[in-house]
Formats: structure tokens, C-alpha cells, sequence
């Protein structure tokens, strides 16, 4: 069931959206295209070298063929042809894959070094993005901080996602399964682990795990256990390691809990629970000496489990 | 039938003691010289040192993702040496490249000119070059920069970097551009020997010229938006920083509308030289030099309108996207043109595959594929899939390395006997250039493999479960194959400066000025200034099968 084992063709990844079976015929012509192309040339190329070498019986050109109004404007005229079918061809599969029907349920989008956060429509957000299969669904994207790009190759959709403005995509997920997300516009240190996944689920699975959450607490685990999932989930690991004195972007949160330090400006803190949750809501308020101050607030994203969860999770580090 | 294209009141084959290498002594004589020749063989081994340079840093990055995770470098590291990897490659190696180098050197002599039309500018464009790349190497020890060569903001913009230095060199680098670009321009207008009009510049000449126009208008935008990039940062004046009221994505317009135009500036003096190799080494007249002249010149125009097809999927609208797709097809017939004219000049010629021919040859080939891959970039429906993929890294490395680095290289080989009297070993040469060809293949044809499949360019990191690494490490092992043929080359060029053979004035029997004149050339190129009484390519004809129509170009 999982469509991250289906293979897609040589040249292109499975095909996991109703638009990508359109880009790929669209891909596919071309690339006839090409072959036809670079067989001619090359042949051609290639049999006038063989064909006309030097030799004691060929040691001069023997034709000074230097013009010929037919065989230039024919070159000029069937490429010129042949790209503008694949112009109206390429603007119409855009418009189809930028232009999302009425009826598309609506994601809202946030990025940021380094994660992705995925708001739905009854408020609760996530990291992952959940969607339902045979639904059109709208991303109206927008960034806290720099340029990033929202990209799913099996759905063969992309935009950039920029701070100030917003962008968005769409889709129509074919089946249930798991797919990647990456960025792909450069943003930085772990640019290439801001990567997630879309999990479309069957529409009945769909309403039944958002009304439970989506990313709730799986009551099989200790909060702990949860706070160290939710530490990747959302990006943390991206700044923060977790090895003693290890420095990423940040701190180590190894024996953070309890830790004394000092902020740029001088003033001496313990890293009880009220600092680490203005930490996380507020990282502007203190600064850590000797840290630039890059932490992103994630006060619309973070719930009271999950600040608890991480807590609990901070403790076990020691 | 006489050999004699035009009359440089000159013996052929009578060779002085004193050349322009030999006239003059001591260090001096060289960094402040205003001989075209001597400024140009300054800018060649700069150039070929930042290509050493920048090709290190290309298999660093190579070797960095042979494996998932931290193979040789972190990813700061990693960020820092493929941004470095692309400035150095851009602009201090492709776009002075040609022109500054082999251009500086040959042009005047195929004009039949003493020198440019203003030696002391172009001395002052070196110089100007060699600050530009102090700064960005001064800037690379002193922390360097991982913004990309693109400088992308608000990124570029807000991180803790050395980007401004950076881009000041960048904008210092601008300058020494559009100096010789202004200076090739009065020189191609003004300099030309008696008779050698218009339709008798060789084919080099013509994509000089377009290519100092586009030198002269795009360098300047760029040297603007840099200035307003710096002034963001130091003055916190909000011009492209959303947090300060800029807008993002008007960086890129600024950019591109430099940027798209010096991909031109890059390849089209490499085609250029294309039109040189083909006609010598197929001994044939080139075929369609009216199209190939003009669509440079269509080149030069049409490359000011086509920016936004880097902005595609960049929230740039619907309607914006289809004016600039249609105008990008535009720009792809002339080259489509180009390549088809190269490939028919080879008909009944009579053609050897000295080394420059090799080159020109993978030129053919690997441009070709560059050029065609292109289609998949300019139609809006596919580049929303493979923008900012490895297909784009791919397609633009069939481009520029495919096309303008190994037209460089051709250009070297061929003009390597005239600018210094020496023969270098034929046999390693051609090996060089047939395993750069085939360790170019294996290193770039996998990108666009992966890059169709998904995987994102200015990766430091890629997934073990997600396929890609097979093809990471065909492309790195394709990096030392490639890595093998330029080392050859380069040791196989310099050896010849101490142990060539001595060459002839015209060692390839080629029929354009340049030629006339002694190996290594006399101070002032001739000794008086040709008059020209025909066209660049006017070879020898077998004349039994020339008969009727071939007549009158053979007997002259
Ligand atoms: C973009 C990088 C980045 C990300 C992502 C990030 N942080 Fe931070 N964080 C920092 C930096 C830099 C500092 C130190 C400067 C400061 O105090 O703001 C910091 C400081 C902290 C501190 C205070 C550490 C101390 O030693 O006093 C805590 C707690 C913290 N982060 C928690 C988190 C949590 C939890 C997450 C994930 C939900 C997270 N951070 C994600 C960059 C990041
Ligand atoms: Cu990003």
C-alpha cells in the first residue's frame, strides 16, 4: 500500500498526484524530442568525420557547400515549430498544476530554518503533512525567515516559499501511502535535512486521526520518549545536539536542565522549566552568551503536552 | 593555387630573433606592458590557476557526497566550498575567460591591428581583475561565504557572513568586464586592417563583439544590485529584506537580468572559437557564416528578455512565466542554428581530429545535450518538477563546461603554437581531451538521472533509502577521471614551453590573419598592416569536384 516502494519510469519518480501523469507526458515528449535530436546530430557529426577524414585521396575540402537558404531555414523553422508545442503545451500543464479548484481543502504553511509546520483548519498543526487521497488540497505557504521551496516529486509539484508574501501549491493525492517533502531552495546549514513527509490517508483515516491529532501522543510512550520524537519532529536537532559540549547552531541540550549560564547581557540564569519554555516562545528575550540569536519562536506551534513532552525530555539528558 | 590569402607585405617562414616574449625583460615589463599579447597570457594562467582553483573545490564537493552524512566536511564547510566553487567558476574563470584571454591575444591579430584600441584600459582591466580576485580570495581565508554564487536574499542578506567584501568583490570584478568589453568593441569598430570589412571578420570576432555588448549593458545592473545588496546590510536600508519592508524576490529580477545575459557572455565566445576549429580542421569554408554571424548577434538581444525563466516557480505570476517561457524558446533557435551549420561545415571536408579538433568535437556533442535539455527547462509544465533539482545542475554544466570550458581548451591547443612558438606532444593532448570527454559523461549524465528522480541541488546530505546514492558516486568517480585528462593536459602544455618543438607560423595551415605572422609574434603583430582581399575560410578546393560553383573561391 505504501507508494514509497512504487517505482516510477527511468527518467522520473512514481507518480502519486492526478497532475503528475500530465508533467510526465509533457517530460516524455521532450525527451523524444531529445533522442530524435541528438541522433541526428551526432550521427550526422560523427559520419562526415569517419566519412571525409583526411586522407591521400581527400587532402583538400572537395565542395565549398558554404550556404543553403533551404536547409538553414529548415533548421530554423521545425525547432522553431516544435518549441512552440511544447511552449502551449508546458503553459497549459502550469496552469493546470498551479491553478487549484474550488473545492480544495486548505493547508496553511509555515517555513523556517529548518522544519516545516502544517496548520489545518480546526487550529491543530503539525510537522509532517497529513492529507486525504482523492481530495484537492491547497498550501498557502509563507516563511518566518528566508527563502525556502516546497517540493514533492512524486506529486511533481514546487514553489517557493518566501517571507512577506504568499505562494501556493496544490495537489490531488492518487492513494494512500508516504511521500517525501524537501526544500529546494538553499536556506542554510541543514538546508538538506528540512525534508518530511506527506502521509495521504484514505478519507475515513484522514477524519479519524485529526480529530484524534495527528501528531498526538502515542499513549504507548512516556512523555520522554514523545519530547525525543518531537525534538526531531520539529527541528530542534537541527541547532541543537546531544552529546555533552557538542555546538551546532545552539547549544547542547545535554545536562540543560538545571544548567547555569549567562545571556549577552551580562545576566545569570538556571535552566529551570520556565526558562526553557520562554526559550522556546520567546528565544529573543535571552540570548545566550556566545550564541547568535537564530532560534525561531515556535509559540504558534508547540502545545502544553509537547512543552511538557520536551521538558520531560531535557531531563533525561544527563 | 596560391596559399597567400591576403598580401602582409611579409615573407611567410622568415622568422626574427626578437618576438614579443623576448623584446622586453624582467618582471616589470610584464604586469605593466599594454601588449594585447603579453596582457593576454597574464590573464590565461591567472585564469587557468582559478579554473585549478575552482575545479579542487568541484572535487571536494564531488567527494563529500559519495556517501550520506559527513564524508570529508561538515555542512558549513560544505555550504562554503560549493559557493566558493561556483564565484570562482563564474567569474573569475568562464566569464573573462575567453574573451580576456584568447581573446585579448588573437583578436587584434585577426583584425590585422597593432594592438586594442585602448592598450592602457586593457592593462587597467587586468589589473582590475586580479584586485576583484584578491578580495574574493582575501574574503574566503577571512570566513568566507555559503550563500550561493546567487547571493540569494533576504538569506544573504541576514547571515553572519563576510557577503558583503564578497560581493564588492564581485562588483570590482564587474568592472575589469565591462573594460574589455568596451575596449573590443572600439577595436572591432575601428582597428580592422584595409579590407577587411564586415563579412570577412572571422566567426570569433563576431562573438567577441556580441558578447561586448552584452559585457557592457548586463555588468552594470549587476554592479547596482550588489551596491544595494551592500547598502541593505550595512545601512539597514529595506530594499529586499521582508523584515526591513524589502521584497525577495526583486533580488532575483535585479540578478537574472544581469545573470541571464552572462550565461551568454559566458558560451558565446566558445562558440566563437567553435567556428575557428571546425572550418581549419575540416579545411573547409564555414558553413552559414551570415546565420552564425547574426544569431550571435539575436543572441546578444534576445538574452536581455528571457531573466524570469529562473523564476518560474519563485511566486513570479502565471502570465509572466508564459511571456518569459515563449521568449526562452526564442533565444534557443539561434544556438539550435549554430550547431546545425558546425555540424554541415564538416561535409566533404577533409578532416583531421587534431587535438583542438577533439575538443571541438566534445563542444559539438556535449553542447547539443546541454542545448536540448534546456527544452525540459524553458517549458513551464516540466521546470516546475525540476527547478532547483540536479537535472538544472546537469543541464548547466553540459552548457557551460560542456560548451564554453572546452572550447576554451580547444582554443588553447590551437592557438597554444602562436602565442608561444612551441608544438606541444600531439598524442598526450588528444588523450587529455578524449578522457576529460568521457570523465565529463560520467560525472555530469548521472545528475540529470537523480535530478529527474528528485534529488535537490545544494544538498550537503541525501537520504541512503531514497536511491540517489549510486548515482552520486558514478558522478564522483566521473570527477577523477575528469580530474586525470585536465592534469595530463596541463603538464603535457607546460612541458612544451620548455622542450615543443618549434612551430611554424601557421602549423594548422588555417587561413585567418592571425596566421600570417611569425610564431611567437613580432611586438607589433606585422611588420605592415595587411590588406585583406578575402573571407576568413577561404580553403583550398579539390577542384575536380569542385568544378562549376567552387571555381571562383579556388583560384584566387
Ligand atoms: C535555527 C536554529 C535553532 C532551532 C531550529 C532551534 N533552536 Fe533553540 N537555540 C538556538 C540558538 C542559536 C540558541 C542560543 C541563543 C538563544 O538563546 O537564543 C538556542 C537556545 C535554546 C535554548 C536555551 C539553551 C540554553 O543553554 O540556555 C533552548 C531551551 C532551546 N534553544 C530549545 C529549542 C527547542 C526545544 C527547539 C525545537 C522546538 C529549538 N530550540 C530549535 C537555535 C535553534
Ligand atoms: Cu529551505
Amino acid at each position: 500500500m505504501a507508494s514509497t516502494t512504487q517505482t516510477g519510469s527511468f527518467w522520473m519518480p512514481p507518480q502519486a498526484s492526478t497532475n503528475a501523469a500530465e508533467v510526465d507526458s509533457l517530460f516524455d515528449f521532450i525527451m523524444d524530442l531529445n533522442y530524435i535530436f541528438f541522433a541526428i546530430i551526432f550521427a550526422m557529426t560523427v559520419y562526415f568525420i569517419v566519412k571525409y577524414k583526411k586522407s591521400d585521396e581527400n587532402p583538400v575540402a572537395t565542395s565549398d557547400f558554404d550556404h543553403s537558404t533551404l536547409w538553414e531555414g529548415a533548421w530554423a523553422f521545425i525547432p522553431l515549430l516544435l518549441c512552440f508545442v511544447v511552449f502551449f503545451w508546458g503553459f497549459k500543464v502550469f496552469l493546470n498544476s498551479t491553478v487549484a479548484p474550488d473545492n480544495a481543502m486548505e493547508i496553511n504553511v509555515t517555513a523556517q530554518k529548518w522544519a516545516w509546520n502544517f496548520k489545518y483548519d480546526d487550529g491543530q498543526s503539525t510537522s509532517d503533512l497529513y492529507v486525504p487521497a482523492g481530495q484537492p488540497v491547497k498550501l498557502i505557504m509563507k516563511s518566518k525567515d528566508v527563502l525556502h521551496s516546497f517540493f514533492v516529486p512524486d506529486f511533481r509539484v514546487k514553489s517557493d516559499v518566501i517571507p512577506g508574501r504568499y505562494t501556493t501549491v496544490w495537489f490531488e493525492a492518487i492513494e494512500p501511502g508516504d511521500h517525501r517533502i524537501f526544500c529546494t531552495e538553499y536556506c542554510g546549514r541543514e538546508h538538506s535535512g528540512m525534508y518530511r513527509t506527506v502521509h495521504v490517508l484514505s478519507a475515513e483515516d484522514f477524519a479519524k486521526k485529526k480529530s484524534a491529532g495527528f501528531e498526538g501522543r502515542d499513549e504507548s510512550i512516556s512523555p520522554a520518549e514523545w519530547g525525543k520524537q518531537l525534538y526531531s519532529k520539529y527541528g530542534c536537532n537541527a541547532c541543537h545536539g546531544l552529546n555533552e559540549g557538542e555546538v551546532k547552531v545552539g547549544p547542547s541540550f545535554y545536562g540543560i536542565y538545571g544548567r547555569k549560564g549567562e545571556t549577552t547581557t551580562g545576566e545569570s540564569y538556571v535552566a529551570n522549566e520556565e526558562y526553557i519554555r520562554e526559550s522556546i516562545m520567546e528565544p529573543m528575550a535571552k540570548i545566550v552568551k556566545g550564541y547568535a540569536p537564530a532560534m525561531p519562536s515556535f509559540k504558534d506551534q508547540i502545545g502544553d503536552d509537547q512543552m511538557d513532552a520536551l521538558i520531560a525530555f531535557m531531563k533525561t539528558l544527563k | 593555387m596560391s596559399n597567400t590569402q591576403a598580401d602582409p607585405g611579409y615573407e611567410l617562414g622568415q622568422k626574427e630573433s626578437t618576438n614579443y616574449i623576448n623584446a622586453s625583460k624582467g618582471l616589470m615589463s610584464w604586469l605593466f606592458t599594454i601588449d594585447h599579447k603579453r596582457i593576454g597570457l597574464m590573464y590565461l594562467f591567472t585564469i587557468m590557476a582559478t579554473f585549478a582553483l575552482g575545479g579542487f573545490l568541484a572535487l571536494a564537493v564531488r567527494l563529500e557526497l559519495f556517501t550520506p552524512g559527513e564524508t570529508i566536511m561538515g555542512p558549513d564547510a560544505y555550504n562554503k566550498v560549493f559557493t566558493l566553487h561556483g564565484l570562482v567558476m563564474v567569474f573569475l574563470f568562464i566569464v573573462p575567460g575567453i574573451p580576456a584571454a584568447l581573446g585579448n591575444f588573437v583578436m587584434p591579430l585577426m583584425l590585422g591591428a597593432k594592438d586594442v584600441a585602448f592598450p592602457k584600459l586593457n592593462l587597467a582591466s587586468f589589473h582590475i581583475y586580479v584586485i576583484g580576485t584578491i578580495m574574493a580570495l582575501y574574503t574566503t581565508l577571512d570566513g568566507g561565504v555559503d550563500t550561493g554564487w546567487t547571493f540569494y536574499t533576504p538569506y544573504s542578506s541576514t547571515i553572519d557572513s563576510q557577503v558583503v567584501m564578497m560581493t564588492m568583490s564581485a562588483f570590482v570584478l564587474g568592472f575589469s568586464s565591462i573594460f574589455t568589453g568596451l575596449n573590443f568593441i572600439v577595436t572591432i569598430h575601428k582597428m580592422r586592417a584595409p579590407g577587411m570589412t564586415w563579412d570577412r571578420l572571422p566567426l570569433f570576432v563576431w562573438s567577441l563583439y556580441a558578447t561586448a555588448i552584452i559585457q557592457v549593458m548586463a555588468t552594470p545592473v549587476l554592479g547596482i544590485t550588489l551596491m544595494l545588496l551592500a547598502m541593505e546590510r550595512i545601512m539597514n536600508i529595506g530594499i529586499f529584506d521582508p523584515a526591513l519592508g524589502g521584497d525577495p524576490v526583486l533580488f532575483q529580477h535585479f540578478f537574472w537580468f544581469y545573470s541571464h545575459p552572462a550565461v551568454y557572455i559566458m558560451i558565446l565566445p566558445g562558440m566563437g572559437v567553435m567556428s575557428e576549429l571546425i572550418t581549419t580542421f575540416s579545411r573547409k569554408r564555414i558553413f552559414g557564416y551570415r546565420a552564425i554571424a547574426l544569431s550571435s548577434i539575436a543572441i546578444a538581444v534576445i538574452s536581455f528578455l528571457v531573466w524570469g525563466h529562473h523564476m518560474f516557480v519563485s511566486g513570479q505570476s502565471a502570465y509572466a512565466g508564459m511571456v518569459f517561457s515563449f521568449l526562452t524558446f526564442l533565444v534557443a533557435i539561434p544556438s539550435a542554428i549554430k550547431v546545425i551549420n558546425w555540424s554541415t561545415t564538416l561535409y566533404k571536408g577533409s578532416i583531421t581530429m587534431d587535438a583542438p579538433m577533439v575538443w571541438a568535437f566534445s563542444f559539438l556533442i556535449l553542447f547539443t545535450i546541454g542545448g536540448l535539455t534546456g527544452i525540459f527547462l524553458g517549458a513551464l509544465g516540466t521546470d516546475i518538477h525540476l527547478h532547483d533539482t540536479y537535472f538544472v545542475v546537469a543541464h548547466f554544466h553540459y552548457v557551460m563546461m560542456g560548451g564554453t570550458a572546452m572550447a576554451f581548451f580547444g582554443g588553447i591547443h590551437y592557438w597554444w603554437p602562436k602565442m608561444f612558438g612551441k608544438m606541444y606532444k600531439e598524442g598526450p593532448a588528444r588523450f587529455a581531451a578524449w578522457t576529460v570527454f568521457v570523465g565529463f559523461n560520467v560525472t555530469f549524465f548521472p545528475q540529470f538521472i537523480m535530478g529527474s528522480r528528485g534529488m535537490p541541488r545544494r544538498y550537503y546530505d541525501y537520504m541512503p533509502d531514497s536511491g540517489y546514492q549510486i548515482f552520486h558516486q558514478i558522478s564522483t568517480v566521473g570527477s577523477w577521471i575528469l580530474f586525470v585528462g585536465m592534469l595530463v593536459m596541463a603538464v603535457n602544455l607546460l612541458a612544451s614551453l620548455k622542450s615543443g618543438k618549434e612551430a611554424s607560423a601557421n602549423p594548422w595551415e588555417a587561413r585567418s590573419l592571425e596566421w600570417l605572422t611569425q610564431s611567437p609574434p613580432i611586438e607589433h603583430n606585422f611588420h605592415e598592416i595587411p590588406t585583406v582581399v578575402e573571407g576568413p575560410y577561404e580553403f583550398p578546393i579539390a577542384t575536380a569536384t569542385a568544378n562549376a560553383q567552387g571555381a571562383e573561391s579556388s583560384d584566387s
